[in-house]
């Protein structure tokens, strides 16, 4: 059960303490809620972070800035090549990297907000990203067991909530975030817009609001 | 536009079929649809959450909210639709998106690719790669027979860290197309008035020698 509140982005970012696991949604930043990682930068001291998102941000931008902080200590994403300035604190020792093929880090991150206990993929098989993990020929090919993602807090974005907590995404900027939405103890939904109980049509919410502990406004 | 990428881009813009759905990497895939035609009727899928991708937008048309998987601008079509990540790479592993078009710095004999790493450089960011290549049901490589230091990259065993082992099923380069068959390499086609001595020079996988009828011009 979750009683969901309406509150401020600095509060919101007030349920993050050093040494969490944060969830942050988003396909670079598009989908990415960047009112709330500016409160995170701004107005939280939490540091020593793990950050799990399938970027980390662009040089100064979204997540960037939190790197730039040298608050994120380990990052568990697809591409970090998109912010330069993350690979260079890779190559610098100065963040701990886990690179995952972005289909098993979708489905690692849904099987951690489904309560499934890892699950075996083909992808990756004979690679470097499968040294070290278990094997297991189904079918005649082999698969590589994966183990969910969870985290202590998630940052999603959707275009509208309701006050309930109700998400509804738009275009593509829905990419990760209904499975981030899922997959933490706490999270808050930044939304472009916040609407009445009741305004949402049923048949359209994506994300259900249990799965939402606060909602914060965009603007 | 370079024209030895835009010649690539044509020839593997023959190999999709009406109909089918395919997803389009980085780089010279990229320059594919440019070659379909208006009235194709293949279904472009990318990865963030999209089937259906329509041509970059217009003045005017630019949406915030709608890219593709290089961070592009697009459109989405009459009849598209938006999925979350987690169901997008489900329809790829389960084999759901019938063609998967990808650059590579190497493939090899048996199929193997390598477009994801380069030793030494850095090695942090796959992306979909491992799983376009693994769950698409035919994989199309494109890319230059040579990479820009003259070396081949059709080559006997890939040297780069692999995106997956035996997956390729077509390679396309200015000079001609290898298809696997039974596991061989057979190379089926000659491209712009390329010989088979050309393509021996820059080839160091054993390849058959099977030039389809219809293809030796």
């Amino acid at each position: 059960m979750t009683v969901t509140t309406v509150i401020s982005a600095e509060e919101a970012v007030g349920r993050i303490r050093t040494g969490d696991t944060v969830m942050v949604g988003g396909f670079g930043l598009v989908g990415a809620p960047l009112r709330l990682i500016d409160a995170l930068v701004e107005a939280s001291d939490a540091t020593d972070l793990t950050i799990v998102s399938n970027n980390i941000g662009e040089p100064g931008r979204g997540l960037g800035k939190l790197l730039r902080q040298g608050r994120i200590r380990r990052g568990i994403s697809s591409y970090f090549t998109s912010n330069p300035e993350a690979v260079a604190a890779v190559n610098a020792g100065e963040i701990e990297a886990t690179l995952v093929p972005q289909g098993t880090f979708a489905e690692a991150i849904r099987a951690g907000g489904a309560g499934i206990g890892g699950f075996y993929t083909p992808v990756g098989a004979g690679t470097l990203l499968a040294d070290g993990k278990e094997k297991r020929v189904i079918d005649g090919v082999t698969h590589v067991l994966e183990e969910p993602i969870c985290a202590d807090v998630s940052l999603v974005y959707a275009a509208r909530a309701d006050e309930l907590g109700n998400l509804w995404y738009r275009r593509t900027a829905r990419n990760f975030n209904p499975l981030m939405a899922t997959a933490a103890t706490v999270t808050i939904a930044e939304a472009g817009e916040i609407v009445p109980v009741g305004a949402l049509d049923p048949e359209s919410v994506v994300t259900p609001h249990l799965y939402v502990d606060h909602v914060v406004a965009s603007a | 536009m370079n024209d030895l990428k835009a010649r690539i881009a044509a020839r593997a813009a023959e190999e999709l079929h009406p109909g089918e759905v395919v997803n389009l990497g980085i780089g010279i895939p990229n320059l594919i649809p440019g070659f379909l035609g208006p009235d194709t009727s293949v279904v472009l899928h990318t990865e963030n959450g999209l089937l259906g991708v329509g041509p970059r937008p217009g003045d005017g048309e630019l949406d915030p909210d709608l890219i593709d998987a290089a961070k592009q601008p697009i459109t989405a079509l009459p009849g598209a639709a938006y999925f979350d990540s987690a169901t997008s790479f489900a329809m790829i592993r389960g084999g759901h998106v019938d063609v998967a078009v990808l650059g590579a710095l190497e493939v090899s004999g048996e199929g193997d690719i390598a477009n994801w790493a380069v030793p030494g450089k850095d090695v942090l960011g796959v992306g979909g790669a491992m799983d376009l290549v693994v769950g698409a049901r035919r994989v199309i490589v494109t890319m230059t027979s040579t990479s820009s230091r003259g070396e081949p990259k059709v080559v006997e065993r890939c040297t780069y860290p692999l995106t997956a082992a035996g997956a390729v099923d077509v390679v396309v380069t200015e000079l001609s197309v290898f298809r696997r068959i039974d596991g061989a390499l057979h190379l089926t086609e000659l491209l712009d008035g390329a010989t088979v001595e050309d393509v021996a020079a820059v080839t160091t996988a054993p390849f058959v020698v099977a030039l389809e009828e219809s293809h030796v011009r």
